[in-house]
């Protein structure tokens, strides 16, 4: 058995075309348009000898396959590394990398205080926030809108919310991007990553114990689901480090390309003006847009077809969730970017069983910041270039300096 | 293919036919019947695909799914023993001329 990234070597089905790329260098990293509509065109799965991995760009076939949890597991993991196979770097995330009926015990403790309701009481204090932070940065001639307005929103709202007593900006918003990173191949981001571990781990580990956690958060929630037997206290406890892992850098990603959209389609910007009400749907289309998470991984737990191609038991399969959102299959004219366009059915939160369980609080944090912005800025416009940060999983801004003028 | 029949609140009736297999949220989406949202696309993490199925088909529906309970908290409308989340009904052929009736709003 020879094994490559933690997984098993295979030879693809004849039929499935063969195409010599690495989706994980730097160049396609910050810059993947052109790698998706190469993927989309030669078929609905490629094979990348480099990884020895399936990868799926198409709409149609990547939803098919995230919808299809039973063929399709997580819990051998949604990077490169087959956990049949081998140890993984840190113990299996109980929500993220299991199967039912696992996952099904975890993510209702998980669901039940994400859902609309358990957060409804978290909007005033969002908007709060952003009219704080926004007011503060229109008085500025510019500003680097990653570090003082992606960042620093979540980084005030988000821990918390969840009842931190402790906030380190740096390590939170580092964290996620180890743990994305960390899904990819062993190149110099996983390593890079790999070596913040020994730094950030135990500081998220301590600041998510029971005694730092506040009596009103969401933390306390889970650890509530503890108490009731649902779960044990160490799954209390890693459930609640995964509001950190996945909830934080996902979210600063979110609000910095959402600024992006807006800053290189002022028409847009100006549709949302008009009617603030549109900040949802706007966010909607910034993440089929953008696709804060690029990719994500399957492995294929039986002998199986896609699309009529054969895959076979042990299988990794890239799922490029990015370029089913871009599909213009699906899309139509998905190089557009249109505040109104309400993508329903779009992958950037995955799709099935797995779906993000975060995905109302980003919608709230977004819906605060955008809000507050067509209600208070008249233009946000480029007071620099933008540049992107290569991340094996997350495709997100690194800087970028914005001006805003306003209203 | 099986047919449904969505009921909105004020009375107008769609008939839609729908694939095995896919679910009742999916259905209503493709075939452009008005009162489903399904923020959240079927993640069962939204409660905007509520629906009311008929009572003459609440048995062959079946019971909700583990967890769907919880997330009908979130629902807008009135939550009655008939309540379900659409996007967690499966379409099977013993379902062909189930009704569902839709709430009069989901936000
Ligand atoms: C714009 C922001 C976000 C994006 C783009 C995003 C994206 C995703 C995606 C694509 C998945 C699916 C993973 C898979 O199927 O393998 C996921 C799952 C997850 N997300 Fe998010 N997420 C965001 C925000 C959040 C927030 C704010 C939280 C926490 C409060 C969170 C917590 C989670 C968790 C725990 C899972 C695993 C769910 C499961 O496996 O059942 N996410 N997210
Ligand atoms: S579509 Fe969101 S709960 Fe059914």
């Amino acid at each position: 058995m020879n094994m490559i990234e933690g997984h098993m070597t295979f030879e693809p089905s004849a039929d499935i075309p063969v195409w010599d790329v690495d989706p994980y260098a730097e160049d396609v990293l910050i810059d993947p348009a052109p790698y998706y509509a190469e993927l989309r065109a030669r078929g609905p799965l490629v094979y990348i000898p480099k990884w020895s991995v399936l990868a799926s760009g198409r709409y149609e076939e990547t939803r098919d396959i995230f919808s299809d949890h039973s063929r399709f597991v997580s819990s051998r993991g949604v990077g490169l590394n087959d956990f049949k196979y081998g140890e993984p770097w840190r113990p299996p995330s109980i929500i993220l990398e299991v199967d039912p009926p696992d996952h099904t015990k975890t993510r209702k403790v998980m669901a039940r205080a994400l859902s609309p309701k358990a957060i409804a009481g978290l909007k005033e204090e969002f908007r709060r926030t952003a009219e704080m932070i926004i007011e503060q940065l229109i008085e500025r001639e510019s500003f680097e809108a990653i570090a003082d307005l992606a960042e620093a929103f979540p980084v005030a709202v988000f821990p918390k919310a969840v009842g931190m007593v402790d906030s380190d900006r740096r390590r939170l918003v580092d964290y996620g991007a180890m743990v994305f990173n960390a899904l990819g191949p062993d190149n110099k981001f996983r390593r890079d990553a790999m070596a913040m571990a020994p730094d950030i781990v135990p500081w998220i580990t301590g600041a998510c114990t029971r005694d730092r956690l506040t009596k009103g958060g969401l933390g306390a929630l889970i650890y509530a689901a503890a108490d009731d037997g649902e779960v044990t206290e160490a799954e209390a406890a890693m459930l609640v480090r995964s509001f950190l892992s996945a909830g934080v850098d996902t979210t600063v990603t979110g609000i910095g390309s959402a600024l992006w959209c807006l800053a290189s389609n002022p028409g847009e910007y100006e549709k949302l003006k008009a009617d603030a009400s549109l900040a949802r749907p706007c966010f909607e289309e910034v993440l089929r847009f953008t696709s804060p998470v690029h990719t994500f991984a399957r492995t294929a737990n039986q002998d199986t077809e896609v699309a009529g191609l054969r895959v076979a038991e042990g299988t990794k399969i890239l799922c490029a969730l990015a370029s089913a959102n871009l599909d213009p299959q699906k899309w139509g004219d998905p190089e557009i970017f249109r505040v109104d366009r309400k993508p329903v059915g779009h992958m950037a939160f995955g799709a099935g069983i797995h779906g993000c369980v975060g995905q109302n609080l980003a919608r709230l944090e977004l819906e605060a910041v955008l809000t507050v912005l067509a209600e208070t800025v008249e233009r946000v416009e480029f007071a620099g270039e933008a540049v992107w940060r290569p991340n094996n999983a997350i495709h997100a801004l690194d800087r970028m300096p914005l001006r805003f003028i306003a209203r | 293919m099986t047919k449904i029949i969505f009921i909105s609140s004020d009375g107008n009736e769609t008939a839609v036919e729908a694939a095995d297999g896919d679910n009742v949220m999916r259905a209503a989406l493709a075939n452009d019947v008005d009162g489903i949202v399904a923020e959240c696309g079927g993640s069962m993490m939204c409660a905007t695909c509520h629906c009311y199925v008929d009572e003459a088909w609440t048995d062959a529906v079946g019971a909700r799914a583990d967890g769907e309970e919880d997330m009908l908290e979130s629902a807008a409308c009135e939550v009655r023993p008939t309540s379900r989340l659409s996007c967690q009904i499966r379409i099977r052929p013993e379902l062909d001329g189930l009704i569902i009736h839709l709430p009069e709003s989901q936000t």
